[in-house]
Protein backbone atom coordinates (compact mmCIF):
# COMPACT_ATOMS: atom_id res chain seq x y z
CA UNK A 1 0.00 0.00 0.00
CA UNK A 2 2.45 2.28 0.59
CA UNK A 3 4.79 1.37 -2.61
CA UNK A 4 1.13 2.60 -4.57
CA UNK A 5 0.73 5.57 -2.71
CA UNK A 6 4.52 6.69 -3.30
CA UNK A 7 4.24 6.17 -7.03
CA UNK A 8 1.40 7.89 -7.06
CA UNK A 9 2.24 10.41 -5.52
CA UNK A 10 5.13 10.92 -8.21
CA UNK A 11 3.13 10.78 -11.14
CA UNK A 12 0.91 13.29 -9.53
CA UNK A 13 4.12 15.47 -8.81
CA UNK A 14 5.49 14.70 -12.72
CA UNK A 15 1.89 15.43 -14.44
CA UNK A 16 1.72 18.92 -11.88
CA UNK A 17 5.13 19.95 -13.11
CA UNK A 18 5.32 20.27 -16.54
CA UNK A 19 1.76 20.51 -18.11
CA UNK A 20 1.02 23.13 -15.81
CA UNK A 21 3.48 25.05 -17.89
CA UNK A 22 1.56 23.93 -21.18
CA UNK A 23 -1.29 24.74 -19.85
CA UNK A 24 -0.33 28.79 -19.63
CA UNK A 25 1.12 28.45 -22.77
CA UNK A 26 -1.80 26.64 -23.81
CA UNK A 27 -3.93 29.23 -22.83
CA UNK A 28 -2.85 31.96 -24.21
CA UNK A 29 -2.13 30.36 -28.03
CA UNK A 30 -5.86 29.04 -28.37
CA UNK A 31 -7.76 32.07 -28.96
CA UNK A 32 -5.31 32.93 -31.80
CA UNK A 33 -5.26 29.35 -33.37
CA UNK A 34 -8.88 30.21 -32.86
CA UNK A 35 -9.49 33.25 -35.12
CA UNK A 36 -6.64 31.67 -37.61
CA UNK A 37 -8.26 28.85 -38.05
CA UNK A 38 -12.07 30.90 -38.46
CA UNK A 39 -10.34 33.44 -41.22
CA UNK A 40 -8.39 30.61 -43.32
CA UNK A 41 -11.69 28.48 -43.15
CA UNK A 42 -13.86 31.18 -44.03
CA UNK A 43 -11.24 33.17 -47.21
CA UNK A 44 -10.75 29.17 -48.25
CA UNK A 45 -14.72 28.58 -47.86
CA UNK A 46 -15.62 31.59 -50.02
CA UNK A 47 -13.13 31.20 -52.94
CA UNK A 48 -14.19 27.46 -53.10
CA UNK A 49 -17.80 27.93 -52.64
CA UNK A 50 -17.54 31.61 -55.22
CA UNK A 51 -14.75 31.99 -56.94
CA UNK A 52 -13.29 28.86 -58.12
CA UNK A 53 -14.75 27.84 -61.49
CA UNK A 54 -16.73 24.94 -61.56
CA UNK A 55 -14.98 21.98 -64.19
CA UNK A 56 -16.01 21.60 -67.02
CA UNK A 57 -16.68 17.78 -66.82
CA UNK A 58 -18.04 17.66 -63.00
CA UNK A 59 -19.62 21.00 -62.62
CA UNK A 60 -20.42 22.64 -59.08
CA UNK A 61 -19.49 18.49 -57.68
CA UNK A 62 -15.94 19.29 -57.90
CA UNK A 63 -15.99 21.71 -55.20
CA UNK A 64 -16.37 18.80 -52.67
CA UNK A 65 -13.02 18.50 -53.09
CA UNK A 66 -12.09 21.26 -51.17
CA UNK A 67 -13.74 20.01 -48.16
CA UNK A 68 -12.49 16.08 -49.18
CA UNK A 69 -8.70 16.32 -49.69
CA UNK A 70 -7.86 18.46 -46.66
CA UNK A 71 -9.94 15.87 -44.59
CA UNK A 72 -7.95 13.19 -46.25
CA UNK A 73 -4.97 15.03 -46.14
CA UNK A 74 -5.77 14.91 -42.10
CA UNK A 75 -6.61 11.76 -41.99
CA UNK A 76 -2.84 11.12 -42.13
CA UNK A 77 -1.34 14.06 -40.43
CA UNK A 78 -3.15 13.26 -37.41
CA UNK A 79 -1.74 9.72 -36.93
CA UNK A 80 1.89 11.18 -37.72
CA UNK A 81 1.25 13.65 -34.84
CA UNK A 82 -0.06 11.02 -32.91
CA UNK A 83 2.54 8.24 -34.14
CA UNK A 84 5.49 10.53 -33.38
CA UNK A 85 3.92 12.04 -30.05
CA UNK A 86 3.94 8.16 -29.08
CA UNK A 87 7.52 7.99 -30.03
CA UNK A 88 8.33 11.30 -27.99
CA UNK A 89 6.46 9.97 -24.61
CA UNK A 90 7.88 6.60 -24.86
CA UNK A 91 11.45 7.91 -25.23
CA UNK A 92 11.27 10.87 -22.99
CA UNK A 93 8.40 9.86 -21.02
CA UNK A 94 7.02 13.34 -21.36
CA UNK A 95 3.81 13.45 -20.01
CA UNK A 96 1.89 15.83 -22.08
CA UNK A 97 2.53 13.99 -25.17
CA UNK A 98 0.80 11.15 -24.02
CA UNK A 99 -1.60 13.73 -23.66
CA UNK A 100 -1.46 15.42 -26.98
CA UNK A 101 -1.69 11.54 -28.79
CA UNK A 102 -4.77 10.74 -26.80
CA UNK A 103 -6.45 14.39 -27.93
CA UNK A 104 -5.14 13.80 -31.48
CA UNK A 105 -7.27 10.40 -31.69
CA UNK A 106 -10.31 10.99 -31.91
CA UNK A 107 -10.26 14.84 -34.01
CA UNK A 108 -8.31 12.09 -36.73
CA UNK A 109 -10.76 9.61 -36.44
CA UNK A 110 -13.40 12.23 -36.96
CA UNK A 111 -11.54 13.82 -40.11
CA UNK A 112 -11.45 10.27 -41.66
CA UNK A 113 -15.09 9.57 -41.14
CA UNK A 114 -15.49 13.34 -43.12
CA UNK A 115 -13.29 12.18 -45.73
CA UNK A 116 -14.94 8.85 -46.43
CA UNK A 117 -18.44 11.10 -45.95
CA UNK A 118 -17.32 13.17 -48.57
CA UNK A 119 -15.70 10.80 -50.82
CA UNK A 120 -18.76 8.53 -50.75
CA UNK A 121 -21.08 11.82 -52.08
CA UNK A 122 -18.57 12.51 -54.42
CA UNK A 123 -18.45 9.10 -55.59
CA UNK A 124 -22.21 9.08 -56.27
CA UNK A 125 -22.09 11.51 -59.26
CA UNK A 126 -18.94 10.39 -60.27
CA UNK A 127 -18.83 6.77 -60.31
CA UNK A 128 -22.69 6.41 -60.03
CA UNK A 129 -21.92 4.48 -56.82
CA UNK A 130 -21.09 5.74 -53.13
CA UNK A 131 -18.80 3.00 -52.47
CA UNK A 132 -15.91 1.13 -54.80
CA UNK A 133 -13.38 -1.16 -53.28
CA UNK A 134 -10.83 1.05 -54.73
CA UNK A 135 -7.17 0.83 -53.29
CA UNK A 136 -7.49 4.35 -51.47
CA UNK A 137 -10.76 4.41 -50.22
CA UNK A 138 -10.08 0.98 -48.68
CA UNK A 139 -6.48 1.75 -46.89
CA UNK A 140 -8.47 5.39 -45.90
CA UNK A 141 -10.90 2.97 -43.97
CA UNK A 142 -8.72 0.48 -42.27
CA UNK A 143 -7.32 3.42 -41.07
CA UNK A 144 -10.55 4.44 -39.35
CA UNK A 145 -10.41 1.48 -38.19
CA UNK A 146 -6.98 1.48 -36.41
CA UNK A 147 -8.17 4.93 -35.60
CA UNK A 148 -10.88 3.06 -33.65
CA UNK A 149 -8.91 0.36 -32.13
CA UNK A 150 -6.69 2.83 -30.91
CA UNK A 151 -9.84 4.79 -28.73
CA UNK A 152 -10.87 1.25 -27.60
CA UNK A 153 -7.85 0.75 -26.22
CA UNK A 154 -7.58 3.99 -24.03
CA UNK A 155 -11.29 3.47 -22.94
CA UNK A 156 -10.39 -0.03 -22.08
CA UNK A 157 -7.45 0.99 -19.96
CA UNK A 158 -8.47 2.13 -16.36
CA UNK A 159 -5.03 3.09 -15.30
CA UNK A 160 -3.61 6.63 -17.13
CA UNK A 161 -0.29 5.81 -16.74
CA UNK A 162 -0.91 2.57 -17.97
CA UNK A 163 -2.84 3.46 -20.73
CA UNK A 164 -1.23 6.02 -22.17
CA UNK A 165 2.27 3.47 -22.79
CA UNK A 166 -0.14 0.58 -24.06
CA UNK A 167 -1.49 2.95 -26.81
CA UNK A 168 1.46 4.64 -27.32
CA UNK A 169 2.95 1.22 -28.28
CA UNK A 170 -0.26 0.51 -29.97
CA UNK A 171 0.40 3.39 -32.45
CA UNK A 172 3.78 2.72 -33.16
CA UNK A 173 2.90 -0.36 -34.21
CA UNK A 174 0.17 0.84 -36.46
CA UNK A 175 2.26 3.37 -37.92
CA UNK A 176 4.81 0.34 -38.88
CA UNK A 177 2.00 -1.35 -40.58
CA UNK A 178 0.50 1.52 -42.31
CA UNK A 179 2.74 1.30 -45.14
CA UNK A 180 2.60 -2.28 -45.16
CA UNK A 181 -1.08 -2.10 -45.72
CA UNK A 182 -1.31 0.69 -48.01
CA UNK A 183 1.40 -0.85 -50.43
CA UNK A 184 -0.88 -4.76 -49.40
CA UNK A 185 -4.00 -2.78 -50.78
CA UNK A 186 -3.04 -1.52 -53.46
CA UNK A 187 -1.24 -4.85 -54.70
CA UNK A 188 -4.56 -6.43 -54.30
CA UNK A 189 -6.22 -3.54 -55.83
CA UNK A 190 -4.50 -3.82 -58.98
CA UNK A 191 -5.21 -7.85 -59.18
CA UNK A 192 -8.50 -7.73 -58.22
CA UNK A 193 -9.90 -4.67 -59.78
CA UNK A 194 -8.47 -4.06 -63.03
CA UNK A 195 -9.11 -0.26 -63.51
CA UNK A 196 -12.87 -0.38 -64.00
CA UNK A 197 -13.16 3.29 -63.01
CA UNK A 198 -11.88 5.94 -65.03
CA UNK A 199 -9.47 8.42 -62.51
CA UNK A 200 -10.15 11.80 -63.09
CA UNK A 201 -6.77 12.62 -64.58
CA UNK A 202 -7.30 16.62 -65.33
CA UNK A 203 -4.60 18.68 -66.78
CA UNK A 204 -2.41 20.33 -63.82
CA UNK A 205 -4.60 21.94 -61.35
CA UNK A 206 -5.00 25.69 -62.34
CA UNK A 207 -3.93 28.24 -59.78
CA UNK A 208 -7.86 29.44 -59.48
CA UNK A 209 -8.87 26.06 -57.97
CA UNK A 210 -5.35 25.28 -56.36
CA UNK A 211 -4.70 28.52 -54.22
CA UNK A 212 -8.27 27.89 -52.26
CA UNK A 213 -7.25 24.35 -52.31
CA UNK A 214 -3.86 25.28 -50.10
CA UNK A 215 -6.06 27.64 -48.07
CA UNK A 216 -8.57 25.02 -47.19
CA UNK A 217 -5.30 22.80 -46.02
CA UNK A 218 -3.94 25.03 -44.12
CA UNK A 219 -7.22 25.74 -42.70
CA UNK A 220 -7.82 22.62 -41.25
CA UNK A 221 -4.85 22.21 -40.20
CA UNK A 222 -4.77 25.07 -37.90
CA UNK A 223 -8.52 24.29 -37.08
CA UNK A 224 -7.14 20.85 -35.73
CA UNK A 225 -4.09 22.57 -34.22
CA UNK A 226 -7.15 24.69 -32.01
CA UNK A 227 -8.96 21.84 -31.45
CA UNK A 228 -5.83 19.68 -29.78
CA UNK A 229 -4.81 22.84 -27.39
CA UNK A 230 -8.64 22.76 -26.10
CA UNK A 231 -8.62 19.03 -26.12
CA UNK A 232 -5.29 18.89 -24.49
CA UNK A 233 -6.29 21.36 -21.94
CA UNK A 234 -9.68 19.78 -21.29
CA UNK A 235 -7.64 16.01 -20.85
CA UNK A 236 -5.07 18.15 -18.33
CA UNK A 237 -7.98 19.91 -16.12
CA UNK A 238 -10.14 16.68 -15.74
CA UNK A 239 -6.59 14.62 -14.67
CA UNK A 240 -5.79 17.12 -12.39
CA UNK A 241 -9.81 16.72 -10.90
CA UNK A 242 -9.22 13.38 -10.52
CA UNK A 243 -6.03 13.59 -8.57
CA UNK A 244 -8.15 15.93 -6.12
CA UNK A 245 -10.47 13.83 -5.92
CA UNK A 246 -8.57 11.29 -4.92
CA UNK A 247 -6.55 13.01 -2.48
CA UNK A 248 -9.81 14.13 -1.03
CA UNK A 249 -11.17 10.40 -0.45
CA UNK A 250 -7.98 9.13 0.26
CA UNK A 251 -8.10 11.70 3.40
CA UNK A 252 -11.64 11.07 4.36
CA UNK A 253 -10.42 7.43 4.53
CA UNK A 254 -7.63 8.32 6.69
CA UNK A 255 -9.94 10.50 8.75
CA UNK A 256 -12.19 7.62 9.60
CA UNK A 257 -9.26 4.91 10.35
CA UNK A 258 -8.16 7.83 12.88
CA UNK B 1 18.46 -21.72 -24.94
CA UNK B 2 17.35 -24.28 -21.89
CA UNK B 3 15.08 -22.04 -20.75
CA UNK B 4 13.14 -20.96 -24.01
CA UNK B 5 12.79 -25.29 -24.97
CA UNK B 6 10.95 -25.39 -21.25
CA UNK B 7 8.75 -22.65 -21.65
CA UNK B 8 8.27 -24.26 -25.09
CA UNK B 9 7.64 -27.79 -23.35
CA UNK B 10 5.78 -26.31 -21.16
CA UNK B 11 2.94 -24.65 -23.26
CA UNK B 12 3.02 -27.82 -25.45
CA UNK B 13 2.08 -30.08 -21.94
CA UNK B 14 -0.31 -27.30 -20.91
CA UNK B 15 -2.06 -27.51 -24.51
CA UNK B 16 -2.03 -31.35 -24.09
CA UNK B 17 -2.75 -32.08 -20.88
CA UNK B 18 -5.54 -29.18 -20.63
CA UNK B 19 -6.99 -29.74 -24.02
CA UNK B 20 -8.54 -27.79 -26.47
CA UNK B 21 -6.11 -26.04 -27.76
CA UNK B 22 -5.46 -27.43 -30.86
CA UNK B 23 -8.43 -29.30 -31.40
CA UNK B 24 -10.74 -26.47 -30.78
CA UNK B 25 -8.97 -24.54 -33.20
CA UNK B 26 -9.16 -27.00 -36.05
CA UNK B 27 -13.03 -27.78 -35.03
CA UNK B 28 -13.95 -23.91 -35.66
CA UNK B 29 -11.57 -23.39 -38.59
CA UNK B 30 -13.67 -26.06 -40.23
CA UNK B 31 -16.68 -24.83 -39.44
CA UNK B 32 -16.26 -21.51 -39.93
CA UNK B 33 -14.88 -22.84 -43.45
CA UNK B 34 -18.61 -24.94 -43.93
CA UNK B 35 -20.65 -22.22 -43.19
CA UNK B 36 -19.59 -19.98 -46.63
CA UNK B 37 -21.21 -22.99 -49.35
CA UNK B 38 -23.67 -23.15 -46.54
CA UNK B 39 -24.14 -19.35 -47.52
CA UNK B 40 -23.17 -19.22 -50.58
CA UNK B 41 -24.58 -22.08 -52.67
CA UNK B 42 -23.13 -25.35 -53.49
CA UNK B 43 -22.00 -24.54 -57.13
CA UNK B 44 -18.72 -25.99 -56.79
CA UNK B 45 -17.24 -23.44 -59.60
CA UNK B 46 -17.78 -21.06 -57.33
CA UNK B 47 -16.55 -22.21 -54.74
CA UNK B 48 -13.23 -23.53 -56.17
CA UNK B 49 -13.10 -19.51 -57.45
CA UNK B 50 -12.95 -18.33 -54.10
CA UNK B 51 -11.59 -21.08 -51.71
CA UNK B 52 -8.46 -19.42 -51.14
CA UNK B 53 -10.43 -16.42 -49.27
CA UNK B 54 -12.09 -18.32 -47.79
CA UNK B 55 -9.73 -21.27 -46.04
CA UNK B 56 -7.50 -17.97 -45.39
CA UNK B 57 -10.36 -15.71 -43.59
CA UNK B 58 -11.43 -18.87 -41.59
CA UNK B 59 -7.86 -19.34 -40.54
CA UNK B 60 -7.13 -16.16 -39.95
CA UNK B 61 -10.90 -16.24 -37.52
CA UNK B 62 -9.63 -19.43 -35.76
CA UNK B 63 -6.30 -18.30 -35.13
CA UNK B 64 -7.43 -14.74 -33.34
CA UNK B 65 -9.94 -16.90 -31.36
CA UNK B 66 -6.92 -18.61 -29.49
CA UNK B 67 -4.89 -15.31 -28.90
CA UNK B 68 -6.63 -14.21 -25.72
CA UNK B 69 -5.35 -17.06 -23.82
CA UNK B 70 -1.27 -16.39 -24.68
CA UNK B 71 -0.97 -14.09 -22.08
CA UNK B 72 -4.69 -14.10 -20.03
CA UNK B 73 -3.85 -17.21 -18.52
CA UNK B 74 -0.65 -16.79 -17.44
CA UNK B 75 -1.70 -13.99 -16.00
CA UNK B 76 -4.13 -15.51 -14.04
CA UNK B 77 -2.15 -17.68 -11.97
CA UNK B 78 0.72 -15.54 -11.76
CA UNK B 79 3.51 -17.49 -14.09
CA UNK B 80 3.63 -14.05 -15.98
CA UNK B 81 5.46 -12.73 -12.93
CA UNK B 82 7.95 -15.07 -13.12
CA UNK B 83 8.74 -15.35 -16.90
CA UNK B 84 9.33 -11.45 -16.53
CA UNK B 85 12.06 -12.44 -13.97
CA UNK B 86 13.36 -15.34 -15.98
CA UNK B 87 17.00 -14.18 -17.09
CA UNK B 88 16.26 -15.26 -20.69
CA UNK B 89 15.36 -11.91 -21.77
CA UNK B 90 11.21 -11.17 -22.28
CA UNK B 91 11.52 -10.93 -26.27
CA UNK B 92 12.97 -14.67 -26.05
CA UNK B 93 10.69 -15.78 -23.76
CA UNK B 94 7.93 -14.27 -25.86
CA UNK B 95 9.16 -15.72 -29.33
CA UNK B 96 8.66 -19.13 -26.97
CA UNK B 97 5.77 -18.90 -26.16
CA UNK B 98 3.90 -17.57 -29.46
CA UNK B 99 5.94 -20.50 -31.00
CA UNK B 100 4.38 -23.15 -28.48
CA UNK B 101 1.37 -21.14 -29.44
CA UNK B 102 2.08 -21.50 -33.38
CA UNK B 103 2.65 -25.36 -32.87
CA UNK B 104 -0.58 -25.78 -31.35
CA UNK B 105 -3.10 -23.72 -33.76
CA UNK B 106 -1.13 -22.65 -36.94
CA UNK B 107 0.35 -25.83 -37.60
CA UNK B 108 -2.80 -27.78 -37.26
CA UNK B 109 -4.63 -25.56 -39.43
CA UNK B 110 -1.93 -26.06 -41.85
CA UNK B 111 -2.56 -30.31 -41.41
CA UNK B 112 -6.52 -29.49 -41.59
CA UNK B 113 -6.43 -27.05 -44.82
CA UNK B 114 -5.85 -29.31 -48.05
CA UNK B 115 -8.52 -31.26 -46.63
CA UNK B 116 -10.66 -28.57 -46.08
CA UNK B 117 -9.61 -26.90 -50.06
CA UNK B 118 -10.80 -30.74 -51.34
CA UNK B 119 -14.25 -30.10 -50.42
CA UNK B 120 -13.78 -26.78 -51.54
CA UNK B 121 -13.22 -28.03 -54.79
CA UNK B 122 -9.60 -25.74 -55.04
CA UNK B 123 -7.38 -26.25 -58.40
CA UNK B 124 -5.12 -28.60 -57.62
CA UNK B 125 -2.56 -26.66 -59.01
CA UNK B 126 -3.45 -24.32 -55.85
CA UNK B 127 -2.45 -26.84 -53.16
CA UNK B 128 0.98 -26.43 -52.85
CA UNK B 129 1.20 -22.66 -52.88
CA UNK B 130 -1.76 -23.09 -50.09
CA UNK B 131 0.71 -25.05 -48.00
CA UNK B 132 3.23 -22.46 -48.77
CA UNK B 133 0.81 -19.76 -47.79
CA UNK B 134 -0.14 -21.52 -44.31
CA UNK B 135 3.31 -22.12 -43.43
CA UNK B 136 4.93 -18.79 -44.06
CA UNK B 137 1.71 -16.78 -42.92
CA UNK B 138 0.32 -18.65 -40.03
CA UNK B 139 3.55 -18.14 -37.77
CA UNK B 140 3.02 -14.43 -38.85
CA UNK B 141 -0.68 -14.74 -37.41
CA UNK B 142 0.93 -16.00 -33.84
CA UNK B 143 3.38 -12.94 -33.63
CA UNK B 144 1.08 -9.99 -34.98
CA UNK B 145 -1.36 -11.42 -32.36
CA UNK B 146 1.09 -11.58 -29.81
CA UNK B 147 1.72 -8.19 -29.51
CA UNK B 148 -2.27 -7.58 -29.51
CA UNK B 149 -2.31 -10.37 -26.44
CA UNK B 150 0.28 -8.46 -24.40
CA UNK B 151 -1.74 -5.32 -24.72
CA UNK B 152 -4.99 -6.41 -23.58
CA UNK B 153 -3.64 -8.54 -20.78
CA UNK B 154 -5.35 -8.14 -18.03
CA UNK B 155 -8.01 -6.68 -19.41
CA UNK B 156 -11.66 -7.59 -18.63
CA UNK B 157 -13.17 -8.74 -21.50
CA UNK B 158 -10.00 -8.31 -23.50
CA UNK B 159 -11.11 -10.65 -26.55
CA UNK B 160 -13.30 -8.34 -28.14
CA UNK B 161 -10.57 -5.31 -28.07
CA UNK B 162 -7.84 -7.46 -29.28
CA UNK B 163 -9.88 -8.25 -32.69
CA UNK B 164 -10.13 -5.08 -33.33
CA UNK B 165 -6.48 -4.10 -32.45
CA UNK B 166 -5.39 -7.02 -34.61
CA UNK B 167 -7.35 -7.48 -37.30
CA UNK B 168 -6.66 -4.75 -39.56
CA UNK B 169 -2.93 -5.82 -38.93
CA UNK B 170 -3.60 -9.35 -40.56
CA UNK B 171 -5.30 -7.17 -43.88
CA UNK B 172 -1.51 -7.53 -45.87
CA UNK B 173 -0.95 -10.89 -44.90
CA UNK B 174 -4.93 -12.09 -45.82
CA UNK B 175 -4.25 -9.77 -49.37
CA UNK B 176 -0.76 -11.60 -49.87
CA UNK B 177 -2.17 -14.94 -49.31
CA UNK B 178 -4.87 -15.23 -51.18
CA UNK B 179 -3.26 -13.25 -54.31
CA UNK B 180 -0.63 -16.37 -54.05
CA UNK B 181 -3.26 -18.66 -54.63
CA UNK B 182 -4.97 -16.79 -57.23
CA UNK B 183 -1.89 -16.01 -58.92
CA UNK B 184 -0.97 -20.19 -58.70
CA UNK B 185 -4.57 -20.76 -59.88
CA UNK B 186 -4.38 -19.06 -63.33
CA UNK B 187 -0.77 -20.78 -63.67
CA UNK B 188 1.16 -17.45 -63.02
CA UNK B 189 3.82 -18.31 -60.60
CA UNK B 190 3.56 -17.38 -56.87
CA UNK B 191 6.80 -16.60 -56.28
CA UNK B 192 7.02 -12.27 -55.71
CA UNK B 193 3.71 -12.94 -53.27
CA UNK B 194 5.46 -15.80 -51.10
CA UNK B 195 8.79 -13.95 -50.84
CA UNK B 196 6.23 -10.97 -49.53
CA UNK B 197 4.81 -13.28 -47.00
CA UNK B 198 8.51 -14.73 -46.00
CA UNK B 199 9.44 -10.73 -45.98
CA UNK B 200 6.65 -9.85 -43.68
CA UNK B 201 7.45 -13.34 -41.19
CA UNK B 202 11.07 -12.15 -40.75
CA UNK B 203 9.90 -8.36 -40.09
CA UNK B 204 7.39 -10.23 -37.61
CA UNK B 205 9.96 -12.03 -35.79
CA UNK B 206 12.34 -8.85 -35.65
CA UNK B 207 9.86 -6.73 -34.34
CA UNK B 208 6.69 -8.45 -32.70
CA UNK B 209 8.11 -9.90 -29.68
CA UNK B 210 10.10 -6.79 -28.64
CA UNK B 211 6.50 -4.55 -28.70
CA UNK B 212 4.66 -7.79 -27.03
CA UNK B 213 7.50 -7.11 -23.99
CA UNK B 214 7.47 -3.55 -24.42
CA UNK B 215 3.99 -3.90 -23.56
CA UNK B 216 4.20 -7.04 -20.57
CA UNK B 217 6.63 -5.02 -18.69
CA UNK B 218 3.96 -2.04 -18.62
CA UNK B 219 2.10 -4.78 -16.96
CA UNK B 220 4.20 -5.28 -13.98
CA UNK B 221 5.53 -1.60 -13.97
CA UNK B 222 1.67 -0.88 -12.55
Amino acid sequence: MQRIDATGYMIAMQRFANPANFLKLATRLTPFAAAIAFILLAVGSYLALFVAPPDYQQGDTVRIMFVHVPAAWMTTFCFGVMAAASAVGLIWGHPVAYVAAKATAPVGAAFTVMALVTGALWGQPMWGTWWVWDARLTSVLIQLFIYLGYMALWNAIEDPVRGAKATAIFALVGAVNLPIIKFSVEWWNTLHQPASIARVEGPAIHSSILTPLLIMLAGFTVFYIWLLLVRMRQEILARRIRTLQLARTRKLQVGEAG
Amino acid sequence: MRNFLLIISRDLQLATRIGGGGAMTVGFFVIAATLYPLALGPDLNLLGRIAPGIIWVSALLACLLSLDRLFQADHEDGTLDLLLLDPLPLPLVILAKTFAHWLTTGLPLIVAAPVLALTLNLGTDGFATLLGTMLLGTPTLSLLGAVGAALTVGIRRGGMLLTLLVLPLYIPLLIFAVSAMDAALFGLGAAAQLLVLTALLLAAIALCPVAAAAALRLYVQN
